[in-house]
């Protein structure tokens, strides 16, 4: 089972009484400042989940492995994450 | 950013009460954060996906002292960028 939007949208709209378009808005709203946030170039830290944050790579030399031709990998800007210990404990409890 | 700042974000671009937008974002990481300890997949389209990756148990090394340690198997959230936000992020 794969938890999707639609199943955060669906618990919003049970738990908070909303209709499901209002939930389906604030649940893209919600998105919408996390990744403004990390377009910003500014980590987004949840407590008790992890941490999203930006990270510039430099620029490298690779390889083509199709033809073994070098060429230049472009520095580029990436999201990681790091998560909390008590997710990590969470998800190692069972 | 944190919790409490995109709380505040909420209310305002969504026009809902502090303790609602609260709530939302409450729910929207619970809910992550239980499908993970279920083994189960995350997926939002357009920010991330997430899933639990098995580790096996191996011989690390402390990196201080050298010194062999065994780590025990464990389990860990692997994340995996969503195509938006990698696009939004990266250099244009």
């Amino acid at each position: 089972m794969t938890l999707t939007k639609a199943d955060i949208v669906d618990t919003i709209t049970e738990r908070l009484g909303y209709s499901k378009v209002k939930s389906s808005e604030t649940v893209e709203t919600v998105l919408e400042i996390i990744k403004d946030s990390l377009e910003e170039g500014d980590d987004v830290l949840i407590s008790g989940f992890g941490k999203l944050c930006v990270k510039d790579k430099a620029a490298r030399k690779g390889r083509n492995p199709a033809t073994g031709a070098d060429l230049m990998l472009d520095k580029r800007r990436v999201v990681t994450f790091k998560s909390s210990t008590i997710l990590r404990n969470k998800v190692n409890e069972k | 950013m944190n919790k409490l700042e995109l709380i505040s974000a909420l209310k305002t671009d969504a026009d809902i009460s502090k303790a609602e937008a609260a709530e939302v974002v409450q729910i929207f990481f619970d809910a992550m954060t239980d499908a993970l300890v279920q083994g189960d997949r995350v997926e939002i389209r357009g920010l991330c996906s997430f899933f639990v990756k098995e580790y096996k148990s191996y011989t690390g090394r402390n990196p201080k002292t050298g010194e062999k340690v065994t780590i025990k198997p464990k389990k860990l959230p692997f994340f995996k960028c969503g195509k938006e936000l990698k696009e939004r992020v990266d250099y244009k």
